[in-house]
């Protein structure tokens, strides 16, 4: 049965502005069915964004939404969510936004492990501002900043994730927009700072440039490109080269922040009852 | 807690006077000489049920503490020079989008990483211009410790209030400085929260005009779902790039501060009636031109001082009815003359306006203003 | 570590065949939503979908359906579709 997406959108802000095929709204709707699945109440939940085509998603939803600055959305997110840890803070990001401006902000939403789920629509450009090399733009490939080819290795975000401490992280694919609402449920069921990476395709400014004008032809290319995960363990590295590795990369425990936070000030409160006592 | 008279660090204080106006988040960064208003908060937070965080940079403390705003939380964080200049691109944000939050700047000798522990009054055109953009802003510099701790908790006020962010403009010398103070009782002190939205919230819009200069700010989560962006905003706070939208937004923003020049304006004088020179000095340099002025009347020379609390806005009427009355006013301050060229600019010829400015960590003393006083009249 | 193991379409239901004893499915495309990006018609496995020229739009082309009779509702279409425009019920 068709989905009530409307339920989740600002109706009247539609339809939205990102381009024909672009696979930010597959995204979206993958993480509005995750949201669904959580039952939660849309009062308890805001989604913030930094700056890009991807950070336009909270105006479109019918949630508390922030769309910050390039890169901070982590750092506003990260006051909303210790202002209030009962609520459900979202961070919807592009892979400029979230590794190259926001790099230090999601390097440390990571090591603190607070109960953010963080999305990373990784389209391997900057789209909005005319189809500029990200730090995901794979080596080789051509951006209006890098006419000849990147020479800048890719940064792979789930494998920084994994290393700065985030306790889930996963990678899907706008080529696989079920097994993508599943990860991002899980990272929403988590408690801790969840990451989930979504492969995705920009034939506008990424496409173009590279012999995938179309959105067919990208979401093509995504799909033959993403190894899952356990097929990938059997693999030798030569044939993993210029692939990318699909599925729940890494699950763990961890003090969560906001709890931790509790109890500090439990332990604050005790102390001063004890010097004051 | 006993309220007794104690010595209060000016630094400390900032951060207990924080506390009492209300402030239940604070996030930071270490930087001299402000860390110890981080390390009072990260002590006492908690223990009123509030947060303390270290962010890992100075823009994302900005961040977090709009974050912490827009969840209804009054927040603030501190900084110095250069993390005041890290702090500009979120305070632009706090400014569009109309997040009360309070920011303490302590300022030392620029630019760059200058005199990290020597003391300086180089951030006042910063205070006002650091972010880009037309912008509105208040910026409070008190004096003594006392002043110190009235000035945090007007800063709270106004910024609730209007719906602003607030500077607190202290300098090393204020920072560490030790003067006794008894802490009122919060009976004593009169706190202002935002105002909240009194309409339903299908009907409730975040800039909304006909709800006053100052519309209502919902809280997040609070059953009213609405939108903040960064970008130029119609009444419900989604983009636009309709100019006539753009327009009203802008000189609503700017009635905001116009139309409260009473409460936001705050300044003190000292021997201006019948006063041929005035000494124009704030923050610590404001003790230094009190002390010079005394000396000066003891000499029989006709010296008064004005001394704004408030530099932004800048208290033109005053200044420039002072202009009217003096033929000479005197700016000492530690810089190379900043606050001077806003005098220069209400005076408008209508008297001399002269510099002193000093630079290298020391501040000005009594008989450097008083030489320059004496070689005025 | 939770690899899945579940392949795209199989994880929605039948795709092979249309579920017996249920009401034809019912394809609604929202034109006005439709930007023509082709990606529901390769999405399908069954080949209910196809694109339509049509000059009158700034994207040049609309999905129609052509073989509704054909839909398992497996809902990739309607997983796929970035712009929100079409729906399986």
């Amino acid at each position: 049965m068709a989905f009530d997406y409307e339920k989740y959108l600002r109706m009247e802000r539609m339809p939205h502005m990102w381009c024909p095929g672009c696979g930010i709204g597959i995204v979206v709707k993958a993480m509005l069915r995750a949201i669904e699945k959580m039952g939660w109440s849309q009062d308890d939940v805001a989604v913030v964004s930094g700056i890009g085509c991807t950070s336009r998603t909270p105006g479109y939803l019918d949630f508390n939404t922030l769309h910050t600055t390039h890169g901070r959305a982590l750092a506003f997110a990260t006051g909303l969510k210790l202002a209030r840890p009962d609520k459900h803070v979202i961070v919807i990001s592009g892979d400029g936004d979230a590794a190259a401006i926001g790099g230090n902000h999601f390097l440390h939403a990571c090591r603190r492990n607070i109960d953010i789920t963080l999305i990373v629509v990784n389209n391997y450009i900057y789209g909005m501002t005319g189809g500029q090399a990200s730090p995901t733009t794979p080596f080789g490939m051509r951006a209006s900043t890098a006419p000849y080819g990147a020479v800048d290795p890719a940064m792979d975000i789930c494998q920084v994730a994994i290393a700065a401490g985030a306790t889930y992280v996963a990678r899907g694919t706008v080529a696989q927009g079920l097994l993508l609402e599943r990860y991002i449920l899980n990272g929403l069921k988590h408690k801790g700072f969840s990451v989930i990476e979504a492969m995705s395709d920009c034939p506008v400014q990424y496409g173009r440039r590279n012999r995938m004008s179309s959105a067919v032809e990208m979401i093509q290319w995504i799909r033959d490109h993403g190894v899952p995960v356990t097929r990938a363990k059997e693999l030798p590295p030569e044939e993993l080269e210029g692939k990318f590795v699909t599925g729940e990369l890494h699950v763990a425990e961890r003090p969560e922040y906001t709890e931790e936070y509790r109890r500090l000030i439990e332990k604050a409160q005790k102390a001063a009852e004890g010097a004051h006592g | 807690m006993a309220k007794e008279v104690r010595l209060w660090e000016g630094n400390h204080l900032v951060a207990e006077a924080a506390i009492l106006a209300g402030c239940r988040f604070f996030a930071g960064y270490p930087i001299t000489p402000s860390s110890e208003i981080a390390e009072y908060m990260a002590v006492r937070l908690p223990q009123v049920g509030g947060t303390f965080i270290q962010m890992e940079d100075e823009i994302a403390s900005m961040g977090a503490i709009i974050g912490a705003s827009l969840a209804g939380v009054k927040s603030m964080t501190a900084t110095s020079g250069p993390g005041f200049s890290l702090k500009q691109e979120n305070l632009g944000y706090a400014c569009m989008a109309e997040i009360p939050v309070v920011v303490v700047d302590v300022m030392r000798g620029g630019p760059s990483t200058g005199l990290p522990t020597h003391p300086s009054q180089m951030d006042v055109m910063q205070a006002r211009w650091g972010t880009h953009g037309d912008h509105w802003i208040i910026a409070l510099a008190p004096a003594f410790i006392h002043e110190i701790f009235w000035a945090t908790v007007r800063a709270f006020n106004l910024s609730e209030k209007l719906r602003i962010p607030v500077i607190l403009l202290l300098d090393e010398i204020l920072a560490h400085m030790h003067e006794g103070f008894r802490l009122p009782d919060s009976s004593e002190i009169e706190i202002v929260d935002r105002a909240k939205p009194t309409v339903p919230p299908d009907r409730y819009f975040p800039y909304d005009e006909s709800q006053g200069d100052v519309p209502p700010l919902a809280a997040f989560f609070s059953g009213y779902r609405f939108n903040i962006t960064g970008l130029n905003h119609d009444k419900s706070g989604f983009p636009t790039t309709n100019p006539e939208i753009i327009q009203r937004d802008m000189e609503r923003q700017r009635r905001k501060i116009e139309r409260h020049l009473d409460e936001i304006l705050w300044w003190d004088e000292h021997e201006l009636e019948g006063a041929e020179l005035a000494v124009i000095a704030y923050g610590s340099i404001g003790r230094s031109a009190h002390a010079a002025v005394d000396r000066a009347r003891a000499l029989g020379i006709r010296a008064g001082l004005f001394r704004p609390i408030t530099l932004w806005p800048f208290p033109e009427k005053r200044v420039a009815a002072l202009a009217e009355q003096v033929r000479t006013i005197l700016v000492p301050e530690m810089n190379m003359g900043q606050l001077v060229l806003e005098v220069e600019r209400v005076a408008a010829g209508r008297c001399d306006v002269v510099p002193l400015g000093k630079v290298g960590g020391i501040p000005i003393d009594p008989p450097e203003i008083l030489e320059a006083i004496k070689a005025r009249v | 570590m939770a690899e899945t193991r579940v392949q795209e379409g199989k994880a929605a239901g039948a795709v092979e065949q249309p579920s017996p004893g249920k009401s034809l499915p019912r394809i609604e495309v929202i034109a006005d939503f439709c930007k023509g990006c082709e990606i529901c018609v390769v999405m399908c496995p069954r080949n209910v979908l196809e694109m339509r020229a049509d000059p009158s739009r700034w994207v040049g082309s609309v999905v129609a359906v052509v073989r509704p009779e054909a839909c398992t509702r497996c809902m990739l279409c309607e997983v796929h579709c970035p712009d929100f425009a079409i729906k399986v019920f």
